[in-house]
Parts: C-alpha cells; structure tokens; sequence
C-alpha cells in the first residue's frame, strides 16, 4: 500500500529529537575529547619518566612509530588476529547453527554447555587455556599427547599467535553460534521443502537457501565482532604479555606497554591515533557493507 | 453518527503526491466502501480520515466541524486495522476496554460497555484470554469490537477481512452489515475486492491514482459505469472489452461493427460519430448461447459452478471472452459455440474510455 | 520422518560431541578447582575432592568486595546505558528523521574507536577527576563503553512493534506517555531484558577499563583473577578455584537467562 511509507513523521507531532540527545552528547564527548587530547599528545614530547623532554616533537612520535619495527608486526598481528577469528567464528558459527538446529535428544542442554564459553571473562579463558589446557607440561593437551606417544607442544612458545586466535575463538564462536542459530530457526521450512522437492540435496539445500538467508546475521556477526576483535587485550595480556618476542603484540598491547609500561605518553598516543585511523578504515567498510542490509 | 465532508483533500510524501484532490460528502448512517486497486490511494485517504497522517491540503469536516488538527482519539472514531492490531499483552477484556480505561471511564460502566459489545460479537467465551489464543475469526472480532466499546461516530475498516480465509470471509460480510444495521453508524470501509464493496455498501467510491473516478451505488456503479477502468474493475467475472468501429448512429442507439464484420446496435449515444474506434463491454451474463447469435468462436474452457456456468471462448477480436450461463451447461471444450448479446447491457466506450450515455437508465435506477 | 536411524545418530554424536568439547575446558577448571595442587597438575580424573583452595583464595583475597564491585558497576553501567538509550531508541525507531541513519550509523562507528587509542586521555581525565579506582568511574566507562550497542539494540526491538498496534493506541486515545508506559513498555520487556543481559555479560567480563583504571579499592572481579596469574607460582587449583568464583556467578546467571537472551540476540538480523 502506499501509506505506512517509513518517511511519515506520524500525525501527533513528533516529541523531536530532543530523547536522542543526551546519548548523541555523551557519546559525542566521549568520542571528541579523548580524540583530541589524543591527537594533541601525539605532537608532544611526554614522557613521564622524562619530564625534562617536555614540548613540541611535532611528527617525532610518529616517525619514531613507523621506523619501529614492531609497529609493524603489531599491525599485522591485529589484522591477522581479526580475519582469523572472524572466519574460524563464522564457518563454524554456521556449521553448528545448522547442528543445533537440528532435533537430538538433549538439545537444549547440549546448546547451553556449547554458548557458555560466551559467559567467560576474557582474562579467565586466557588463564584456563594457558594453564590448565595449553600448558606443555601441566596442561591437558600435553598428557593427551603423551598418553598416545607424541612430544607435548609448547603451544605459547611455537605457535603463539595461533593459539591466542585459538582462544578467541573459543570465547566468540558462541556468540556467532547464538545469532546465526536464531537465523536458521527463522528459516522457512517450506523453502526447504521446495527445494527439496526441486532436487535439491542437503548440500545444495545449504547453499541456495540456507546461506542467502544467513547472509543478513553473518554480517552482523562479523560487525559486532570486529567491533571487539580490534582491541583485543586481556588475552594476550594474560597468556605471552605480546610474545615471544613482538609475536603475539596487536596494536591494542603496543600502545599499553608504551604507555604504562614505558611511561611514553607521546607515543603511545601516537599509537592511539594509528589504532583510531585503522578502526576507522575497518568501520567505513564495514557500516557501509552492514548499512545496506540494515533496514534503518 | 455524522457526516463527513472531505474537500479538496490531498496528501503528498515528499514530493510524490499519492491523494491528489478528493471531494467527498458521506452522509449519516452510510456505509461507505473505497475501492480501487493496490496503490491508489485508498488506505491513505482512510488514514487521513482517521488522524493517521497529517493531511497537506484541503479541508476535513466532521459534523460540519473542520478536523484537520484534531488528534485521532479526539476525532471521535474508531478503526479497525488489517492486521487488527491487538494488544497483544493483554486479554480480549482488556484490550476492548483499552480506549475506556484511557479515558479513565470507571470500571462498572467499562465493563458494561465491554460485556455489551463482546455480547453483541459473541465473544463471551473469550474474554479472558489473550490474542495469541484465538483464531482469525475471533481476533477479526475483538478489533471490532474493540471499535464498538469507544461508541464512535463513524467506524473506519482497513481491509479486514483480507486475513481471513475465503469462508469466513463471507461470514464476516454479513456480520458487518447486521452490525451496521444494529448499530446504525456511520460506516467507512477500505477494500480491494469489488465483491466487498458490491456486497456491503450503500455508496462505492471507486479510486485510482489518487482520485475518484466513480461514487454511486453499487448497483449505478454496475449498470452505468462512468468509464472504462470502472466497468472493468467492478463485476465479476470482468466485463469483455471489444474493439469495435462505429459504422452508424441513429436515434435507438449507436450501430457498432465487430472485427467479425458482426453489427450491433446498442442503445447508448453521446460524442461518438461514424468510423471512430471505440470499446464494446459485454457483461458475461449479458451473452447466450443462441444457434441464431451474431457472435461466433470457439470454446477454449468451461468452469462449472454448478449454479452457474462460465465459458471462456475465443472469438475473432478477443481471445477470451468470458459467457456466464445460469444453471449447469452441458457445452463441452473446443466446441464452436454461436452467441447472442442483449445489447441493453451492452456499454460503449470512446476513444478516451469514457462512456456513452446509455439512452436508459436501469429500471431498479430509473428513480 | 523419513530421516534415516543412522543420520539421527550422527546428529546426536555431533551435537553432544561439540558441547561437550566447547565447555570441556570450563569443566576441567571447575574440576581442577576441587583438587590438591599434587593433583590438579596431572590429568587424573579420579581424585578426593577438597575444598582447600577455595579456603585458601578466600582467605588471600577479600573475593566478596572484588564480587561486590563488579555486581555494582555491571548493575550500574547496565541501568546508566538504559537510560540514555531507551529514550534515544524510542526516539530513532518512532519518529525518524533524515538523521537518524546516519546518526545510527554514527553511534555504532564509536564503537570502533579502540579503547586503547584514548586509554591516555582518559586516565589522565580520571585522574584529575578523581575518578580513578572508584566505582562510579567504570560505571561511566561501562555505559559509555555499551551505549552503542545497547542503542542499537533497543532500535530493532522498537522497530518490530507493528506499527498498527501504536496507531491502534492512538486511536482509542493514548497520548506519548500512554503510549510508552501501556504499550511500548510491556511489548518490548522482553527485548529491554535482553539487551540489558548482553550489557551485564559485556560489563562483567570487561578486562581492559578495569584493568587500568582501577587498583584496589573499585576494582572487580576481572583484576582479582589478574592477581592470581602471577606467572612464577604454578598453583593451578587455587587459580582454578579463583577462577570458578570470578565466573561463577555471571555463568549461572546466564544460563538462568539464557533463553532470554537468545531471544533477543539477533541485532535485527533475523526478521
């Protein structure tokens, strides 16, 4: 019908714009002033554990930034850890949504067990993976190996940035779970059926029908948990502290071991405004690609 | 119960203008049906009434009093939406006493206002339960009688019935019209299904694009249909459309010739003059089979109603041509079937679809 | 139903098969919280249970004022976020404006911004504030940090109120307050209840404001597993018992809500 047209601003005159403005405000001062105190230091020689460099550096902090090499790995290790975990959460993600949509005695049960890690603190899943799990030695993984013959790995020391995606994963593969489960439960049954009935096999069922109709929650999985998967911390904070070496830094580590443990204001907050230009970057694409999809 | 009178009322979306000048004058205790096709404009007319979107231009008067700023609840009517819009947190006493408890009515006269109307609907059984619990039929009625509780003026219907399934449909029809007759209010009514507007109404308003093309009885809009889209949208089945050549015009009526060479002579006159192509419409139950029939073709397909019989012919000039017999028939497929047209229910349409003046009026119109 | 003995026995192998190995690690912390140390560094699964590290913990660290504090700013961020996004939500979802979108989008956009990247600033305006290591610092974090998102959620829960059901109020009579407190309040509970879950999930478990920005007196659970992860001392039963405490009641908590949650976990995506 023509009516019902989304522009309408509804007979009653609107209470107006004035309900949306105490959360724009906060936002907005929540976003601007630590952005340009940002900004400002990163021009600033500030180091607190100098205060006798205090003044203008101009582009120093960021030239001192960019010729460091570890800016570099750390960069890399953000994206690499952000790609990693978007795609190990959403192949699997979809793969179990379509499981747990399927009737099994206990499923309700088995549903729960399976989102709980959702409900584990990030600092506590580091310290169960890395000790209790991962520990070479100690560590569950290791006395699996042993009881079947292999030499435990020292997963932390080999293959550091593989297990912290590892672990991230573990928390947000619930979280995708969860959507992309409601997604698929929304799904048509008759859809199926005529596809069904067209000859369509359970793969084919998978791909014509139920991954178009998926699209819409995987972008929004992937939206929120980009969202977090940037400024991933205590993980890492918590397992290697960015190691072995620069192996496990992102960008989210760098600036803190720049700030509070090298007292290096000014270029950490460089480093700030790096990680704010990157999230940007991320975010233009992403709002954009989610915006389509978004029926705001 | 109140008149309304709608002048030169229009509405646009931004720059589009979907209601584009609607003169109107609807009486009191009349039950007024709009129809027309998706997207002419009849929801939002309707909505306008109701207060649901500003109106950009023109006048609205209830009772002679001008209305355009008035809120809807101060308005003084009630509606009854297509997805009958339930409250679906609270039971069918709740929800019917919604309006009354707003206008903190006490209670004892709410709920006799409540038990009333869900005696009037037969909802007694129900009242205690909640949306969700009930079928079509039985929420169809809660909107009404959510609508009956507030004693409006006038009662406005988004297409109510269009959830609902084709027997209960029927049923509903005859209920809203008792109801009409029992409450005697003023009755507006949105649908696009001309057997709604045939069956309910005392006044149709045709629209298209935003304007009125016809307003009159059921019965005017069927025998003298203003133009071409009209004939065509009200009656069922649809009125045959043949492109004929006016070959002579006499003081009994307008001599037309068929693409079969056929002549007809129908007793309509107006602007027409000799060689000018116009439209023939033929209702179904206008053409007979008759061996002497000026028509010839051959039957494609027979629909047996049993009651009634349609056959569906392809004649030179049209390809299907719709017949509607009485009774059973015993024509079968592909047969060569010649008929006869009773031209005084014939309609002839000029070049620019408007219609020719029957020479006649109707003898249930004559009046 | 034509589904075959065979598939309906993979389907419950692999269904009970991944839960089993998504909580697995969850399981063994809480086992491991009930054994001796001597014992909690092996992998036996037969073992006396003993409650010795719990005593232990409690008795190294004032585990109810870490737990308290983390009840008051998750409970506190939650309500502070509700409150600016629900009038927000309402607003963006029932009288939209050529902005809205945009500042939708905008909103969602923040939460891009790396905390990182302001950690500076922001300890430096605590601290002038005097807002470090107090609670009502990371209450303002918290809602600041979730408004976003609890915004957005609130706007795809206003946004599936039919609007016929509003125009039906207004009908019979309700004017904005009515209309809030007798319609839009009880239709969107449920999905007000849900967004404040995810926030109290997200609050709870939220390890980098807390970390930083509180010491001692303000600081929550989070920081008091960090003290535990002393990397020198290998206790890995008093760590596991630490740990069970620190989630414990954020995991019951869920899984009571569970089914509220997944409910109203969709963002919009699923219509």
């Amino acid at each position: 019908m023509s009516s019902a047209t989304q522009e309408t601003p509804g007979a009653i005159k609107a209470p107006g714009g004035f309900l949306v403005m105490p959360s724009v405000i906060v936002l907005l001062a929540w976003m601007i002033v630590p952005l340009v105190m940002t900004v400002w230091f990163s021009f600033q020689y500030y180091n607190l554990l100098a205060p006798e460099t205090a003044g203008f550096a101009g582009l120093d902090n960021y030239e001192f930034l960019v010729t460091d090499p570890d800016f570099w790995v750390s960069l890399r290790n953000t994206l690499v850890l952000l790609s990693s975990v978007l795609v190990i959460t959403v192949v699997l993600g979809t793969l179990l949504a379509v499981l747990f949509d399927q009737p099994f005695p206990g499923r309700n049960i088995a549903r729960v067990l399976a989102i709980s890690p959702f409900f584990i603190m990030p600092t506590v899943a580091a310290l169960i993976w890395k000790n209790l799990m991962m520990h070479p030695i100690y560590g569950v993984f290791g006395a699996v190996a042993q009881a079947f013959g292999f030499e435990p790995v020292d997963w932390f020391a080999q293959f550091p940035l593989a297990s912290v995606i590892a672990i991230v994963s573990w928390e947000w593969l619930p979280f995708a779970l969860l959507i992309l489960l409601t997604a698929v439960q929304s799904l048509d049954h008759e859809q199926r059926e005529a596809a069904r009935m067209d000859g369509a096999g359970v793969i084919a069922q998978f791909v014509f029908i139920t991954l178009p109709h998926l699209s819409r929650a995987i972008g929004v999985v992937v939206m929120i948990e980009t969202i977090f998967l940037l400024t991933v911390f205590a993980e890492i904070f918590v397992t290697t502290s960015g190691g072995p070496g620069n192996a496990t830094t992102n960008l989210a580590f760098l600036i803190y071991a720049r700030a509070l443990l090298q007292f290096d204001i000014g270029g950490a907050s460089a480093g700030g405004v790096v990680a704010i230009v990157l999230a940007n970057i991320v975010a233009f694409f992403l709002v954009r690609s989610i915006a389509r999809r978004l029926e705001v | 119960m109140a008149t309304l009178t709608l002048r030169g009322l229009r509405k646009s979306f931004g720059t589009t203008e979907v209601i584009k000048g609607i003169d109107l004058d609807i009486a009191e205790r009349e039950f007024v049906v709009f129809v027309g096709p998706s997207g002419c404009g009849k929801s939002t007319l309707l909505r306008m009434i109701a207060g649901l979107e500003p109106i950009t231009a023109g006048e609205l008067r209830i009772d002679d009093k001008r209305v355009n700023e008035v809120g809807p609840a101060d308005r003084g009517l009630a509606m009854v939406f297509q997805s009958y819009a339930l409250y679906p947190h609270m039971t069918v006493r709740q929800n019917m006493g919604f309006a009354l408890r707003l206008a903190r009515v006490p209670k004892a006269e709410r709920d006799r206002k409540v038990n009333e109307a869900s005696r009037i609907l037969q909802l007694d059984p129900y009242l205690e339960r909640r949306p969700k619990d009930l079928s079509g039929g039985q929420r169809q009625r809660v909107a009404i009688g959510r609508a009956i509780v507030r004693d409006p003026k006038v009662f406005l219907f988004d297409e109510p019935l269009s959830n609902l399934d084709a027997a209960l449909r029927g049923q509903m029809r005859i209920e809203l019209s008792r109801l009409h007759e029992e409450l005697n209010a003023t009755m507006i009514y949105v649908t696009h299904d001309q057997i709604e507007a045939m069956t309910m109404a005392e006044k149709i308003v045709v629209l298209r694009a935003g304007e009125i093309e016809q307003v009159g009885s059921p019965l005017e809009l069927y025998h003298h249909p203003i133009n071409l889209f009209v004939a065509g949208f009200i009656g069922s089945p649809r009125m045959n459309m043949l492109a004929v050549k006016v070959v002579a015009t006499n003081p009994s009526g307008t001599e037309v010739e068929l693409a079969s060479g056929a002549r007809l002579i129908v007793p309509s006159s107006g602007g027409a003059r000799v060689g000018d192509a116009v439209t023939l419409g033929i209702r179904p139950e206008a053409l007979r089979p008759d061996p002497n029939g000026v028509l010839q073709g051959e039957v494609r397909l027979v629909e047996q109603l049993g009651g009634l019989t349609l056959l569906h012919v392809a004649a030179e000039g049209i390809d299907d041509m719709t017949v509607q017999i009485e009774g059973s028939n015993g024509t079968r497929m592909h047969q060569s079937v010649r008929l006869s047209v009773d031209t005084s229910a014939c309609h002839l349409f000029d070049s620019s679809g408007l219609a020719l003046a029957h020479l006649t009026r109707h003898p249930l119109l004559a009046a | 139903m034509e589904d075959s003995l065979g598939r309906r026995i993979l389907t419950f192998v692999l269904g009970w098969g991944v839960a089993l190995l998504l909580f697995f690690p969850i399981f063994w912390m809480a086992l491991t919280s009930f054994k001796t140390e001597a014992e909690a560094v092996t992998a036996q699964l037969m073992f006396t249970p003993t409650l010795d590290s719990y005593r232990e913990v409690l008795s190294r660290a004032d585990y109810l004022g870490f737990a308290l504090n983390s009840v008051v700013v998750s409970v506190g961020g939650t309500v502070l976020a509700l409150l600016l996004a629900i009038p927000a939500a309402y607003s963006m979802a029932f009288h939209p404006t050529a902005r809205t979108r945009s500042t939708l989008l905008w909103m969602l956009s923040t939460k891009m911004l790396p905390s990182v990247g302001v950690l500076v600033p922001i300890y430096l305006l605590f601290r002038s504030a005097g807002l470090l290591d107090t609670r009502s610092g990371l209450v303002i974090i918290y809602a600041l940090m979730n408004l976003p998102i609890v915004v957005w959620m609130l706007f795809t829960f206003y946004k599936e109120v039919p609007r016929e059901i509003l125009e039906a109020g207004r009908m019979d009579g309700a004017r904005t307050g009515g209309e809030v407190w007798f319609l839009l309040l009880p239709l969107t509970l449920p999905g007000v209840a849900s967004t404040g879950l995810l926030s109290l999930i997200l609050c709870w478990n939220e390890a980098f404001w807390s970390l930083n920005l509180t010491s001692s007196s303000a600081a929550p659970l989070t920081a008091f597993i960090a003290s535990f992860s002393s990397p020198e001392g290998l206790f890995f039963a008093k760590l596991s018992a630490a740990s069970t405490m620190a989630v414990a009641p954020i995991l019951v908590f869920g899984w009571f809500s569970q089914r509220q949650l997944v409910r109203g976990l969709t963002f919009g995506a699923v219509k």
